[in-house]
């Protein structure tokens, strides 16, 4: 072992010459906002998600034949042979939600997948404001955006269902809150997305888990004995999500406020699992 | 002032670091050295809260890093080059960072300008070589003009001018009155940069000196004679604390007496001296000797045939 020599003198440490801000919750949103927005990624997915979302509404409702309701394409509420204008409309919904989810995990697991995530934690040590900030920019653009979509699917799509039985407008009982139900639903799965990807931290793993829970968890449910079935079913994430922006209510099914409530749930209780990681495992 | 103390790392049953206690001073560069796989850059980020130590304590300026209300002022630091989202360009990379300080915009093109970024400013950070990265690396550690600046290999992949410019970057930082520590397992590069080095293998603290001891030491004060009468020459020169090797017929390696005493030795006894020759051993290999015991992945072929030449 070698000696340590002291050194006499140690000069004062150097004031900054720039102007010290704490790091506060809003410097993080701004940070995270221009994160978002710097990336090509985000905007192709953005524009996917509104793109399918516009495309499939407007091409539903333009070849709705009521001759053909028995062979039709199924809602997205799952209750097929009983379709109205905003089921048609809302036919890109889980399309666009597949798009919305990945563009959640994309922003929090992108940052693990890159290293990213490095120079986010060293920049925001107290952790927990970077979740809040990713879930708070990407909840109200998703809501914005996927909202004016679906009122553009339905507006597209309107002159094709001109003359049928079930042609509606928007001033119509329900149209508009199925409509903005759609967006809030959207905007909810993005923020999954974010939580997922903040549990999971790799983007392939987030996406896998999102596909999961939202797509093949009700259909695995279907091979529950039926009343397990009946019961459970309502509570899955999609099914109470779907319920959100129904326009009519099938039997079962839960009432868009508690479909909201329950969606709602899964997303914080995913939020929550996120934070507890983000806290307590090394980056 | 990076205070760090007893802090202990551990991955299930493997010890990563060990510990370990060193400070890094304001004013001085501190060389932190090490074999690959000893621990420093596990070190370095739970400096910056990265990882959190399983025991003791690291801190900055008198606090953990996370306690700080304006963590980049405090500490800037350069991790694994890639802490960085290839999609996005060195100047939002920057400007991202910049947000979360409310650090203005004239300051990030003050380090870009600084670190010879200025024109790929607008390039995507996936198109850069690894020097340019290393830069930009560089430019987001001094982002925050904070008082310690901690790099973990700053030169790796830098030209001999990259590495030129950090090292008269980090002594002019130091200069200036801030900590700075760098770190690599190359003890050559190190000692033209450090003033204190602090050398780990496997974790454990193996030294903590300044350069100058170091060197100094690594002189080991072997000297190589050769003569045609080694028989008397080697009598003549035996006592306590002297060891006398020998490789050739003609030649002798001795170590406990200096240049200076051998050769009034020789001219004492009437010992004709064909060369008399101080072995400076090169800071790496004493460097090598040093932590030979603690080298995480071992060659043994390669290191022997290194070490023998």
């Amino acid at each position: 072992m070698m000696t340590v020599t002291d050194l006499s003198t140690t000069p004062a440490p150097a004031p900054p010459r720039t102007t010290v801000h704490k790091v506060t919750g809003p410097r993080v949103l701004r940070s995270e906002w221009a994160k978002f927005w710097s990336l090509r990624s985000s905007w192709i997915t953005l524009g996917v998600a509104v793109f399918l979302l516009i495309l499939f509404g407007t091409i539903a409702s333009h070849t709705y034949s009521p001759d053909a309701v028995a062979g039709g394409r199924p809602g997205p509420g799952g209750d097929s042979g009983d379709s109205d204008a905003v089921s048609l409309a809302l036919t890109g919904v889980t399309f666009a939600s597949l798009a919305m989810g990945v563009l959640g995990v994309l922003l929090s697991a992108g940052e693990y997948t890159t290293g990213m995530i490095r120079s986010t934690l060293t920049a925001v040590p107290r952790r927990l404001p970077v979740l809040w900030a990713k879930a708070a920019v990407i909840g109200p653009v998703a809501l914005v955006l996927t909202a004016v979509g679906a009122l553009a699917a339905f507006e597209f799509g309107a002159p094709g269902l001109d003359g049928t039985d079930i042609a509606l407008s928007l001033g119509d009982d329900g149209v508009l809150r199925s409509l903005a139900g759609a967006g809030l639903y959207l905007a909810l799965v993005a923020v999954f997305g974010v939580a997922l990807g903040m549990l999971i931290r790799s983007s392939a793993g987030a996406i896998a888990a999102l596909v999961g829970i939202l797509l093949i968890l009700p259909g695995l449910a279907s091979l529950l004995p039926d009343s397990w079935n009946d019961t459970l079913s309502p509570y899955f994430p999609s099914n109470a999500g779907q319920a959100v922006y129904a326009l009519h209510q099938s039997s079962g099914s839960l009432s868009p406020g508690a479909g909201l409530a329950v969606f709602a749930g899964w997303v914080a209780l995913a939020l929550v699992g996120a934070a507890g990681r983000l806290i307590s495992t090394d980056a | 002032m990076i205070e760090v103390r007893q802090l202990t790392k551990r991955y299930g049953d493997k010890t990563v670091v060990d510990n370990l206690s060193f400070t890094a001073k304001a004013g001085e560069v501190t060389g932190f050295l090490g074999p690959n796989g000893a621990g420093k850059s596990t070190t370095m980020r739970m400096v910056v809260g990265l990882d959190s130590p399983t025991d003791g304590s690291v801190t900055v300026n008198g606090h953990t890093y996370a306690r700080h209300s304006a963590p980049l002022h405090e500490v800037g630091a350069l991790l694994e080059a890639k802490s960085v989202h290839p999609g996005r360009t060195a100047l939002n990379h920057l400007m991202a960072l910049a947000y979360t300080h409310g650090i203005a915009r004239s300051r990030v093109d003050e380090v870009i300008e600084l670190a010879g970024l200025t024109s790929v400013a607008g390039k995507r950070v996936g198109a850069f070589s690894l020097g340019m990265g290393q830069r930009l690396g560089i430019a987001a550690a001094l982002l925050g003009d904070p008082s310690i600046v901690m790099l973990d290999e700053p030169v790796n992949g830098l030209d001999p001018e990259g590495v030129l410019w950090v090292r008269n970057l980090l002594r002019q930082l130091a200069d200036e009155g801030r900590a700075v520590m760098l770190s690599s397992h190359l003890m050559s590069e190190t000692a033209q940069i450090a003033d204190h080095l602090v050398i780990i293998g496997r974790g454990r603290l193996l030294a903590d000196t300044t350069v100058d001891d170091f060197t100094r030491d690594a002189g080991s004060g072997a000297v190589k004679v050769a003569t045609a009468d080694t028989a008397k020459l080697r009598s003549l020169l035996v006592g306590p604390d002297v060891t006398i090797t020998s490789s050739s017929a003609e030649e002798l390696m001795v170590r406990g007496r200096d240049a200076r005493e051998i050769g009034a030795i020789a001219a004492e006894h009437g010992v004709a001296l064909y060369e008399l020759t101080p072995q400076a051993a090169s800071l790496e290999s004493a460097f090598m000797d040093l932590t030979r015991d603690s080298v995480e992945y071992q060659s043994a072929p390669a290191g022997a045939a290194r070490k023998a030449a």
